[in-house]
Formats: structure tokens, C-alpha cells, sequence
């Protein structure tokens, strides 16, 4: 419980910051480190469980059906993660407070820090695969807010889509490595997928889950090829730098590797790639730190050389190996934090991080000279300090391994050359910037306040302790981290002297090595200047531009915004699939005795089709096609009523007539002639098409009408009166058997109308003046034989459309039809007496009446919960009213009446709305 | 009786309609095929009336009340489109 609080608690502390963001930058600072520290403490209250051997862990199902639980571990591997994010993200929070100037916005940084946290606590906790990656995709976005965080400038934007980008995209590669390897283990929780380890490593999917986790972890570690977006990601505020570049979200990728190591490692492939790629990087990132002028820079690169040391070491995977690798991971995090703030502390009081300008600081800033050598100490591996025990550990492991056979000499040697380099860049950072000869600077440089110097105090301190007594400082933290890594009860052994040995002379070697490459590092700058070294920034930018032209290019050939080749490729691929399927039946006429063709049939569907080929022989003329589509509405409503479907016949009429309204009004806007544009050839096309589609339809139309078939309409049949208390079959299939579909149905009719009504506000369409002969509209507005009429017809129909809804539920009816004939009489009063005329009379607004409907109905389905049946059970019974008689009273109706009131809404939302949007618009003057 | 005058009345209002259907297509202008459609919409419901005489059923009457209502408004949207060339003014 207390662990799953300590994840929690920098999530919900997130807030603190924003909520006090007006008040002092003091109480900011308080309210981001008080979260900070009471997960410190609650993480020291499970320390000493976790060191005595056992591991907390916390538990609560979430999707079980896919093996997702919120579940949390605190391991010994957790346990140092934990404690390194905990601590130095508490020595940031005080740094951040002195080096953010005024003009920052202190409390969206400390959310974000705080999220940052919270998800980097989460990575190294988590107990289910599932959740770290969720968490390992929380950090990419939080550090993405971090790094942009002065969003003002434009390379910290670039610089934060390009790791979001890379880290992003590593975050999709390790899902799926998870995935592949939950799949093996059949379960993502830790302890699972440890068991399973011997079948996934014999798994023939083996191969590409490791490859996939790798990537994963090598773009968040910045480890080679994927090293380019870090250096950028420097345009972060400095303690965002020395947060997230030093101890954590690079570590990430370090962490899953520690995590990964029992389930993946030990094997060739393992081996083979995560040392080469560690070694690769070491070299890399040491080689160009040595070259950078940007202070940061060159910390970036250092930190990228030693993330590769730290996965060099993963990769040889021996029991020495990994004992170095958490080592160096703690040493790494401490000094090179510091050195990060020491940076920061530069920037700050001088102006400027350009090694080239920086000089002579010694005699202004001489305790932060010193902090600056004993951190710098440490980062190049002299004696006493926390760097040089973890880097001597790394050279025996170096020197030891027999990996490659004969040619196993060469790693010794690259890591000797990698040290030099590591020391030559170090001493570079403390004489650039301290001795040399001073330069003239932006700011008049003079030591920071004493609190911005404490964090780096305290950090530098540990450097020279834990180099000093090693077993007496971590050794109770690595030996528990070392047994989740290593597996059962591994022993911590670290020594300050091993006696003359040749790791000893690996180090004598890289510091004098280190020294000479220094003295004649003007050399090597110019060797370097002869390679055109093009600017990550502009590469990663090229190639995104590339693949998004490449991708607009496919898109404008696929979607190019005409219906026509929509509606053709879709039929065709309709024509694709159906043909095959039908030339498979023997038959086209089934078994079941044809009805008779009357002569009213005969001519109803003589018209029926007359008017179909009307509507497309007309479609330049679009009124005409359009009051052909009317004459096809009506006929298929009569056909309805013919086969005795009368609800079909009514819904079929009303939804008719409203579209035709709707349509007449959007004809207004709308060029009045279409020229004949189309080629014959297309043409052509589209009459094939369309003719074998409509063939094809009315062939399995045919085929099904001729065969007997029995569907579900015999259960809806059966239980219409005993389940739902309605003989409307059709209504009570609405309101009751599929209620939930109908609740959805209104939902998006509500949404629809609504984003319709938005999508009209403002606008502005060309009116045509004339009709399409030129004529100038005539001067009344609304005819006096119109008013009269349609005001006698709305009381009329208002009866109807209630009758209609009453009786809906026994006889054909209901909310949907009733609703539209209320909307379509109101349209009638809107045609004939005008906008005004109605708002004068009937001034409520439609949108909420359609939301009253959807409310309406969704109490309805929650109302059931009172009575403890499911969603929208309804519920009915019949009482013996005077007068009327024997009434049925269903909850059913309530719900009916929810699906009314929305209909009614939404439809005089888009009509009445498109209306008043000329009225507004046209001029007053003509007509009156 | 009954049966023989329904009969003709059938087929005399299916005669109506495919005249109907021929003024429809003829035009010339929208004028008459606005009022080809208004008399088809009268002329379908007098078939439904029809039907449900020939059924002896009353529930063809609400369908042939529903279309005397909006085929009504349909028409006088078409009409009130020649008229002003916006419908809802």
C-alpha cells in the first residue's frame, strides 16, 4: 500500500505546484519538495524490509482478462533506482528554485518535474511489463515537457520532438518486445516471466523480442546508432539536464537491461550486441565530448559515453560485470548531477557555456572550482574517488572476458583508449573554465547563493565517501539490487586496492594517456575540422520532412476528395467480394411460391423505376432530381405498407420529407446548373458500375425473398408482450430489446446536430440573387394563404404526432416518428411565417432540448440501478384507468419520450438553424 | 358491389398515377412537376384509403394522414423554393 502511495504521490503532488502558482516562488518550491520528500520518506520506511532480504509488493487486478494489474514491486534493483530518483530529484527541486529566473513559470516546471517523477518511479517499480511500458511512455511525454520547456525558443522545440520522437518510436518497439515476450510467458507479471526465463531464451521468437526490447532501450540510453537526440535535448533548462541526463530517463533504458538481464541475457546474442553497441558508444560519445565547445555538450556526449560503459558491462553479463554496472550506474548518477548543476551554476552567474569564452574562473568562483575538480575527479577515475572503484571494476571485467576468441585483446585496449579520452575531456571542463586566461564575459561572474551550491555540495561529498568506504556506504544497496539482477544471494565485494595489477595499470595508463590527449588536443580539433560534420538536428529534420512529403504525396493520390472515385472503388471492391459468393448458388429463384402481381403493384413499380431513372437522368437539373427522389420515398413507403411493415412506411415517409427540406435548403447555396463535365469514358465507367451493383443487390435481394429462412424476428415475436409489455414489435425492439443501441443512436444524433449547428455558425455562403433563369425572387416573403394555412395545420399535427407517440408502444408509432412529424409541422411554421415570426412565439433554444433528451433517456436506463436490474431494464404494468380503461404504463415510454425530445432538437437544430443562417445575413431592404 | 366498384377505382387512381408520372416527366416546367408531385402524393393516399377499405383494416389511415401532412409540406417547400429561393427566411 505504501509503495503504491510513494508512485502515486509525485502523480497527485503534480497539482501542489499549479495550485499555488500564485503565490511566491518560495511556496512554489515548497509545496514541489514536500511531495519529493514524503515519498523519500515513505520509500526509507520500506528500506529496511527490502534490504533484510524480502520485496514488498503491491497488487490491485485492472483487466485480468489481459493480464494487466497495477502491480508494484520494490526489489533491490528498484530499491537503487528508486532512492537515486527520490534523492537527486530532491536536490534538483532546490536547485531549480535558484536557477529559475523570474519570468519562468515555476509551477507548470515543478509539474512537470513532478510527473516526471512520478512516472520514472513507476518504470522502475513496476511489477507488470504492461505497466512499465506504460510508465517507460509517461516519461517520454513528461521529458518532452521538460526539455520544450522554454517553448519559446526554437531549438528547445526541436530539440523535444526529436526525443519524442526517438524515444517514442523505441517505446512502440518495446511494446512489442513485451508483448512477444508476456505471449512466451503467458503472463506480464515480473515474477511470471522470471520463471519463464530458460523457455524464452530456447523460444525461436526469442531472437526478435530481444531485438525489439533493445531498441527500446537503447534510443531512451542514447546508446549507438540512436545517441543524436541528447546533445539536443540540452536546450532543457540546466536542472532539467542534470535530472533527467544524469540520474534517471536515460538511465531508463540502463534500468530495463538490469531488469530484462534474468529473463534475456547470458546468451550469444545478447553478448554480442549489447557490448559491441556499448563499446561503439563509449568510444562515440568520449571522442566527441573531448571536441565540444557547448559545456553541456560536452557533459551530454560524457554521459553518453558512460551509458555505454554501463551497457558494455550489462552486456558481459559475468557476476563481476553486473556488481560494476549498478556500481557505476549510483557513481554515475552522483558525480555527473553535480557536474550538470555545476554547469548550470556557470551559465548562471557568467552568461555563457562556451568553452571558448570561459576562463580564469578560479579567483571568483573558488568554491565551485572545487567542487567542479572533485567532480570532474571522479568522472575521470582518480584514486579515492566513488569513479575510479567502479572503472577499475570495469577494466578487470574488461581484461578478463575471453569473448572473442583471439581477438579478445581488442576490448581492453578500445576501453583503455575510451578512459583516456574520459579523462582528457574531464581535466577539459576544470581548466577551460577555471584556470586558463580569463575572457571578458556577459555577466560579471561572482559565487552563486549558497543554497544553489549545497545540492552539488552534498553530491560531491558522496563522491569522496563513497570512494573512500565503499562497502561501508553501498555495499547494503547493491547487495540486494545485485541479487534481483544476478539472481539468488550475490555477494558485494568492493575493494580500494587490488595490488599491482594490470587493471591498475589500465587506469595509470588512461590518466597519463588522458593528460598527453589533453596537452595536444588542438591537434585533434583539427583533425576533426576536415569532416563536414552535418548538425543531427538538420538530419533527423531532412528525413522527417521526407517521410512526410512522402506520405502527403500517397494521400493526395488515395484521398483525393472526390465522391465519385470513393463510391467507385468501394463498389467495386462490394463487386469483388459479393460476385464469387453468388455464382456459387445454383439458383437464383428459391423454393417459396411467388405472389401474384396485381395492377396497382404493376404501376407502382413502373413509377417507382420511372422516377429512379428520372432522378439520375436529371441530376443537372437539381430540384427535378430531387422531386423524383421524393416520388422513389414515396413508393417504397407504399411498398412498405403493401408487405405490411406500416412502422417502416411512416418512419420511411417522415425521414423522406424532412431530407427533402433539407436538401431544398442546402440548394439555395448551390450553383443552380451543373455543366456536363464528366468524360464519356468515365461515364461509362460509372453506368458499368453501377449497373452491376444495382444487379447484383437486387439479384440477393431476389435470391432471399424466394428461399424460406428463419431469423430472430420469431424471438422478438414470441417475447414482445411478455418481456416488454408493447404488441408494437418494432417499438418495443427500439425501447426495449435494443434500448442501449437506440441511447446510442439519439448520442449521436444529439453530436451530430450539434456539430452541424457549429459548423454554420459563421458562416457566410454566396445567395444568388435570381433563380436559375435569371429571374429576381419575388418581393413576399410569406404569402397570406400560406400563414393561414400552416398556422391551422401545427395544432393538427402537434395531435397527431402525440397520438402517434401514445400509442407507439402497442400499435405503429412511437418517439422517433412522432418527433419528426413535431419537427417537420415546426419547419412548416418557419417556411410560412419566418424566422422571426416563430422566435417571437416559440423562443427555446434546441440544443438543450435535445440534450433534455438524451438526459431524458440515459435516467431512464439508470433508474433501473434503483430497483437493482440491469441498464435500462424496463419495467410495466397495465391499470384500469376511468374513462380510458385498461393502460399499459411502461418506463418504456419515458425512454420514448427521451428519443422524441432529441429528435425534435436535433432536427430543428441543423433546419431551423441552416434558416437563420441567411436571415441573418441577407439584406433587409429587398422584399418586405 | 362493393368489390367491383373498388376494383375499378383501383385501376382507374393506378391509371391516375402513371398519368401522373407522365406530366412528372414532361414538365416542361418545374411549375407542373411540382404539381405532378403534390398529385401523385393525393393520389397514393387515395390508393391507401382504398387498400384499407379492400382489408377492412384501419391501419393504412395514419400512413394516408401522414402523407396528406407532409406531402403538403413538401410541396410548399418546393413551392416556397421557386418563390424566394430560400425556404426558411
Amino acid at each position: 500500500m505504501y509503495l503504491a502511495l510513494m508512485v502515486a504521490l509525485p502523480f497527485l503532488g503534480a497539482i501542489a505546484p499549479l495550485l499555488v502558482r500564485h503565490h511566491s516562488r518560495r511556496t512554489i518550491s515548497y509545496a514541489a519538495g514536500a511531495v519529493a520528500v514524503v515519498s523519500l520518506l515513505l520509500l526509507g520506511y520500506l528500506t529496511p524490509s527490502v534490504l533484510a532480504g524480502e520485496v514488498p509488493q503491491f497488487l490491485a487486478t485492472w483487466l485480468p482478462q489481459l493480464g494487466l494489474h497495477v502491480a508494484f514491486r520494490l526489489d533491490g534493483l528498484s530499491l537503487l533506482f528508486a532512492a537515486l530518483i527520490l534523492g537527486i530529484g530532491l536536490l534538483i527541486i532546490i536547485y531549480a528554485h535558484f536557477y529559475l529566473s523570474q519570468h519562468d513559470d515555476a509551477g507548470r516546471f515543478y509539474a512537470c518535474l513532478l510527473l516526471f517523477m512520478g512516472s520514472m518511479l513507476g518504470i522502475v517499480t513496476a511489477d507488470n511489463l504492461i505497466l512499465l511500458w506504460f510508465f517507460w511512455e509517461l516519461t517520454s511525454i513528461s521529458s518532452f515537457l521538460l526539455i520544450g520547456f522554454w517553448f519559446h525558443q526554437s531549438n528547445a522545440r526541436r530539440g523535444a520532438r526529436m526525443a519524442l520522437a526517438i524515444t517514442g518510436a523505441g517505446g512502440l518497439a518495446l511494446l512489442a518486445g513485451i508483448l512477444l515476450i508476456g505471449n512466451i510467458a503467458g503472463s506480464y507479471q515480473l515474477d511470471a516471466v522470471f520463471a519463464a526465463a530458460d523457455a524464452i531464451r530456447a523460444h525461436s521468437l526469442y531472437v526478435p523480442a530481444l531485438l525489439l526490447v533493445l531498441i527500446g532501450a537503447f534510443t531512451k540510453s542514447a546508446q549507438f546508432p540512436f545517441q543524436f537526440w541528447l546533445p539536443h535535448a540540452m536546450a532543457a533548462p540546466t536542472p532539467v539536464s542534470a535530472y533527467l541526463h544524469s540520474a534517471t530517463m536515460v538511465k531508463a533504458g540502463i534500468f530495463l537491461l538490469a531488469r530484462l538481464f534474468p529473463v534475456l541475457g547470458g546468451t550469444f546474442e545478447w553478448f554480442t550486441i549489447v557490448t559491441l553497441v556499448g563499446l561503439a558508444t563509449m568510444l562515440f560519445g568520449a571522442y566527441f565530448a573531448l571536441l565540444k565547445n557547448d559545456l553541456k555538450g560536452l557533459l551530454a556526449f560524457s554521459t553518453i559515453s558512460h551509458l555505454g560503459l554501463i551497457t558494455m558491462l550489462l552486456g558481459l553479463g559475468t557476476h563481476g560485470a553486473l556488481l560494476a554496472a549498478l556500481f557505476h550506474i549510483l557513481n554515475h548518477a552522483t558525480f555527473k548531477a553535480g557536474l550538470f548543476m555545476i554547469a548550470g551554476i556557470i551559465d548562471h552567474e557568467t552568461g555563457s557555456r562556451d568553452l571558448r569564452k570561459l576562463g580564469g574562473l578560479r579567483k571568483a568562483m573558488p568554491m565551485t572550482m572545487w567542487l567542479a575538480m572533485i567532480t570532474s575527479a571522479a568522472m575521470a577515475g582518480v584514486p579515492l574517488l566513488n569513479g575510479f572503484l567502479s572503472k577499475e571494476m570495469f577494466f578487470t571485467e574488461a581484461y578478463q572476458q575471453h569473448l572473442f576468441g583471439g581477438l579478445s585483446w581488442f576490448i581492453p585496449v578500445l576501453v583503455t583508449l575510451g578512459a583516456m579520452l574520459s579523462v582528457a575531456y574531464s581535466i577539459r571542463f576544470v581548466y577551460d573554465v577555471f584556470f586558463d586566461k580569463a575572457h571578458e564575459l556577459p555577466k560579471q561572474p561572482h559565487e552563486p547563493p549558497i543554497m544553489m551550491r549545497v545540492p552539488v555540495l552534498i553530491l560531491a561529498a558522496l563522491c569522496i565517501t563513497v570512494g573512500i568506504a565503499p562497502m561501508i556506504m553501498v555495499s547494503g544497496f547493491l547487495t540486494p539490487a545485485l541479487t534481483s539482477v544476478a539472481g539468488a544471494d550475490a555477494e558485494v565485494y568492493i575493494a580500494l586496492w587490488h595490488g599491482f595489477n594490470l587493471p591498475l595499470l589500465m587506469s595509470v595508463l588512461a590518466l597519463l594517456g588522458g593528460i598527453i590527449i589533453y596537452l595536444q588536443r588542438t591537434e585533434l580539433f583539427n583533425f576533426n575540422r576536415q569532416f563536414d560534420i552535418r548538425d543531427a538536428k538538420d538530419v533527423f529534420a531532412g528525413i522527417v520532412s521526407r517521410v512526410t512529403r512522402f506520405c502527403d504525396n500517397l494521400m493526395q493520390r488515395i484521398e483525393t476528395g472526390s465522391l465519385q472515385r470513393y463510391m467507385a472503388a468501394l463498389f467495386i471492391l462490394v463487386l469483388v467480394f459479393v460476385i464469387p459468393e453468388l455464382m456459387n448458388i445454383s439458383a437464383l429463384t428459391g423454393s417459396r411460391p411467388q405472389l401474384d402481381v396485381d395492377a396497382i403493384s404493376l404501376s407502382g413499380a413502373i413509377i417507382l423505376m420511372a422516377a429512379a431513372f428520372g432522378a439520375v437522368i436529371f441530376h443537372r437539373q437539381r430540384l427535378t432530381s430531387l422531386l423524383m427522389l421524393s416520388v422513389v420515398g414515396l413508393m417504397v413507403s407504399l411498398v412498405f405498407i403493401q408487405f405490411s411493415a406500416p412502422d417502416l412506411a411512416m418512419t420511411q415517409l417522415v425521414v423522406e420529407v424532412v431530407s427533402i427540406l433539407l436538401m431544398i435548403l442546402a440548394l439555395f447555396f448551390m450553383p443552380q446548373r451543373i455543366p456536363r463535365s464528366s468524360t464519356g469514358g468515365r461515364v461509362a465507367r460509372d453506368i458499368l458500375i453501377a449497373g452491376f451493383v444495382g444487379g447484383v443487390v437486387g439479384s440477393i435481394t431476389f435470391a432471399l425473398l424466394t428461399r424460406p429462412f428463419s431469423s430472430i424476428s420469431d424471438y422478438f415475436l414470441a417475447n414482445s408482450v411478455p418481456g416488454g409489455g408493447g404488441t408494437n414489435v418494432v417499438n418495443v425492439i427500439l425501447v426495449d430489446f435494443r434500448g442501449f443501441d437506440t441511447l446510442g443512436e439519439i448520442t449521436v444524433l444529439a453530436i451530430a446536430a450539434a456539430g452541424i449547428h457549429k459548423l454554420l455558425n459563421n458562416l457566410r455562403p454566396f445567395m444568388p440573387s435570381g433563380d436559375v433563369d435569371g429571374r429576381a425572387w419575388h418581393q413576399v416573403k410569406h404569402p397570406m394563404m400560406l400563414q393561414t394555412i400552416s398556422q391551422l395545420v401545427l395544432p393538427l399535427a402537434l395531435m397527431v404526432s402525440m397520438y402517434i407517440f401514445l400509442r407507439g408502444h402497442n400499435l405503429p408509432g412511437g418517439g422517433f416518428i412522432a418527433g419528426l412529424v413535431t419537427a417537420a409541422a415546426m419547419i412548416l411554421q418557419y417556411m410560412a411565417n419566418g424566422v422571426d415570426w416563430v422566435k417571437e412565439r416559440f423562443n427555446y433554444n434546441y440544443q438543450s432540448l435535445a440534450a433534455i433528451g438524451v438526459l431524458i433517456a440515459s435516467l431512464t436506463g439508470v433508474g433501473s440501478w434503483l430497483f437493482g436490474a440491469n441498464f435500462l431494464t424496463s419495467w410495466f404494468t397495465y391499470l384500469d384507468w376511468p374513462i380510458v380503461g385498461k393502460f399499459e404504463i411502461a418506463t418504456a415510454i419515458l425512454f420514448d419520450l427521451g428519443v422524441y425530445l432529441t429528435v425534435i432538437g436535433a432536427t430543428l437544430m441543423i433546419l431551423a438553424n441552416f434558416g437563420q443562417m441567411t436571415t441573418r445575413h441577407r439584406p433587409r431592404q429587398e422584399g418586405h | 358491389m362493393l368489390t367491383t366498384v373498388l376494383q375499378f377505382a383501383f385501376f382507374m387512381f393506378s391509371v391516375a398515377l402513371l398519368l401522373n408520372l407522365l406530366r412528372f416527366f414532361r414538365g416542361p416546367d418545374l411549375l407542373d412537376r411540382i404539381l405532378a408531385l403534390d398529385t401523385i402524393y393525393i393520389n397514393s393516399l387515395a390508393l391507401l384509403i382504398l387498400l384499407g377499405m379492400w382489408h377492412h383494416t384501419s391501419f393504412y389511415f395514419e400512413a394516408a394522414l401522414l402523407i396528406a401532412m407532409l406531402g403538403f409540406i413538401g410541396t410548399v417547400a418546393a413551392a416556397k423554393f421557386l418563390l424566394r429561393g430560400d425556404i426558411i427566411e
